[in-house]
């Protein structure tokens, strides 16, 4: 067990060198200069050139990309070893450390995809398991009528519509923006409370195609270990219905939707792009976009990397988990 | 009273290409602490007979008709609890393949913790003193550690024995084993037929052996039915069967038979297919394999009839005794002179 975990972990550094690595030389061939931007248009030749060298793009691309790890170690060996707290260097365009851009782009990106998720195995589990119960029945017909829309609907799309029905014309929900759940900034709603208020919309966007996707697969699970000889051995041994489904089928059925559940977690941040964009929620993929735009490579690096930490680090926990409810696994 | 009498059992599924009549007809009784072997080729509606008296068939697009009396009580007509009562407490089943008959998701304590928990009011240690008494007894090794390992733990034979500690936990009157040793090698079928017969003893529970092995029946039924599409074609005392076989499908069983001890050039086979129970052959439902086919199979069903002079042997087939007589008796030298 701490073998894998210890062999996960080789992986992972591996995988976040190559990942970021690939993030620096895309910057690095992009046929925009940074400098220049930052600069701004008055600027002459010879102070885009002072910028340059102040942010450093003035160096071949294996010493930024150094300068870059660097800045990650938590420790450094200039003036004598020494640990030092890992930051991601300061944006291009306004110096603010990325470290707090993220830190302040994170929580509502996470808001988002964690809220979204339970919605959609709010959704999706009772669905999908009902479905499964009575196959072919109106419910089963219309959930899955319901499904294919889910999956066919894109969330920009959905986002607008449900923005202006539900937010606009029913002024049911707020059209677009956050409220912070802790500390909410001055003069702006806050708390626990405004932050569901404000995020009710977005869930439901974001949750719309992942609760598609999830009904079909819980129902196919749930379908196929209805006809498994074991349940039919809980039925011979006298255990009723409701127990054979909750401690026989779905313990089973509920199995790759954990898999599944990890990996859609990346998937998952990829497109909460979408919901973020028509809610103006200033998550990290509507920072994404605003940084690509500014070629503020710093910014979108930032991001990448924390993104790469989750991803890797959820898919670690979800695997450890799947180990933990299924036995056949062993973790070697 | 019989434990369970069996009358005129039906069991049809609708299906998308019609009716199967997967059970037609089907009776038979067995007495308290008896054994009883159902033998007959896959399809032949062994299975789904024990499957419809468990109340255990798919409830959606099936009809059961007949009675099925246990201790005088019709399961075809009990409510689902008072079957969720019966099932796996008064009676058990062991099924065919012990790899997937288990949940892999719990350990084998569990499962049988929770096969004693739905039935008697106890606390979970003393379920799993049961559980683990019972592990011992259908010669678990190593009990006290096996009873916290996973089903994918154990082999084959091992699984199946954790699957007669389940249904016997209860003490049931009635055990059903639905083909318990096909899954199984030949030296642990051997082992498991074995410890069925002494569990049996121990615990006075009557046996319901549904195999397609006539040699399993031959070692421990007392009384047998041979299914043929659906039908009973004959049943009889296992003595009597085995001294002069009535229909022209069990002799084929019968042929059909591996035997050590005779020195046969090649085994006997029935020709062609069990019948389509969708559209099963008018007269007698065995007519198109049989060799003795006459006109008059072909149109009417022979009745299931006492044979001449023994009421406990009944058949279903429309040929002479003197043929059977003759038959029966070629069938039963030629086994006698390969062993010579």
């Amino acid at each position: 067990m701490v073998r894998y975990i210890i062999r996960r972990c080789i992986w992972a550094a591996a995988l976040f060198i190559v990942v970021t690595m690939i993030g620096f030389v895309l910057f690095y061939l992009i046929p925009a200069d940074p400098a220049k931007f930052a600069c701004g248009r008055a600027c002459d030749e010879a102070q885009v050139q002072k910028v340059a060298h102040y942010l450093g793009t003035d160096r071949p691309l294996y010493v930024q990309y150094g300068r870059f790890l660097g800045r990650l170690v938590p420790f450094s060996f200039s003036g004598g070893p020494h640990f030092k707290a890992p930051n991601l260097g300061h944006s291009f365009v306004n110096r603010q450390p990325v470290t707090s851009i993220v830190g302040a782009a994170a929580p509502v990106t996470a808001s988002l995809v964690f809220g979204g998720m339970i919605l959609w195995m709010m959704i999706a589990l009772p669905i999908g398991i009902l479905s499964a119960i009575r196959p072919r029945s109106l419910l089963d017909r219309f959930s899955m009528t319901g499904v294919l829309i889910g999956i066919s609907a894109h969330p920009v799309w959905l986002g607008l519509i449900a923005s202006y029905l539900i937010g606009y014309r029913l002024g049911w929900t707020p059209i677009a923006g956050y409220a912070n759940f802790f500390h909410p900034l001055y003069a702006q709603p806050g708390g626990p409370v405004q932050w569901a208020y404000h995020l009710i919309l977005p869930w439901i966007t974001f949750a719309i195609l992942f609760a598609a996707v999830y009904v079909r697969m819980i129902r196919a699970n749930v379908l196929e270990t209805m006809n498994e000889d074991y349940v039919r051995t809980a039925r011979a041994k006298g255990a009723p219905e409701a127990r054979v489904m909750r401690a026989h089928i779905l313990r089973n059925a509920l199995l790759p939707v954990v898999t599944m559940l990890g990996m859609d977690v990346g998937l998952a941040l990829g497109g909460a792009v979408f919901t973020e964009s028509v809610y103006s929620l200033n998550g990290l993929g509507y920072q994404t976009i605003q940084s690509l735009n500014n070629y503020d490579s710093p910014t979108v690096l930032g991001i990448l990397v924390f993104a790469t930490t989750a991803i890797i680090v959820l898919n670690l926990v979800v695997d450890l988990l799947y180990a933990w409810i299924d036995p056949r696994i062993r973790l070697t | 009273m019989p434990l369970l009498e069996v009358k005129d059992l039906k069991t049809y599924f609708a299906t998308g290409d019609g009716v199967v009549k997967a059970v037609d007809g089907v009776s038979f009784s067995i007495e308290k602490g008896q054994t009883l072997g159902i033998v007959g080729e896959s399809g032949s509606g062994k299975s789904v007979t024990c499957l419809t008296i468990m109340g255990l068939n798919p409830k959606r697009r099936t009809t059961s008709t007949g009675e099925a009396l246990f201790n005088g009580e019709d399961l075809l007509k009990a409510s689902p609890s008072r079957l969720r009562e019966i099932r796996g407490n008064d009676i058990a089943m062991i099924f065919q393949d012990p790899m997937t008959s288990l949940n892999p998701v719990h350990t084998v304590g569990t499962q049988l913790v929770e096969a004693v928990t739905l039935h008697r009011n106890v606390s979970r240690g003393q379920a799993k003193k049961r559980a683990l008494e019972l592990l011992k007894q259908v010669g678990i090794p190593r009990a006290e550690r096996r009873i916290d390992d996973y089903p994918h733990q154990f082999s084959g034979g091992m699984r199946q024995r954790v699957m007669i500690a389940m249904a016997l936990i209860n003490d049931p009157d009635l055990l059903i084993a639905d083909e318990p040793t096909t899954a199984l090698d030949v030296t642990t079928q051997a082992q498991i037929l074995t410890l069925i017969e002494k569990l049996q003893s121990d615990y006075d529970s009557a046996v319901i052996m549904i195999t397609h092995d006539l040699g399993v029946i031959a070692e421990i039924a007392d009384d047998v039915v041979v299914m043929y599409a659906a039908e009973v074609v004959e049943k009889s005392p296992v003595d009597r069967i085995f001294k002069k076989p009535h229909h022209p499908y069990t002799w084929g069983l019968m042929g059909s038979l591996p035997r050590l001890d005779a020195d046969l050039e090649r085994l006997t086979q029935i020709p062609g297919q069990p019948p389509s129970l969708l559209r099963p052959p008018a007269g007698c439902r065995f007519n198109p394999r049989c060799a003795y086919v006459m006109d008059v199979c072909r149109t009417k069903a022979p009745p299931l009839e006492p044979v001449r002079g023994d009421a406990t042997h009944l058949q279903a087939c429309h040929l002479d005794e003197e043929t059977k007589d003759r038959e029966a008796a070629r069938l039963l030298h030629m086994f006698a002179s390969g062993a010579a």
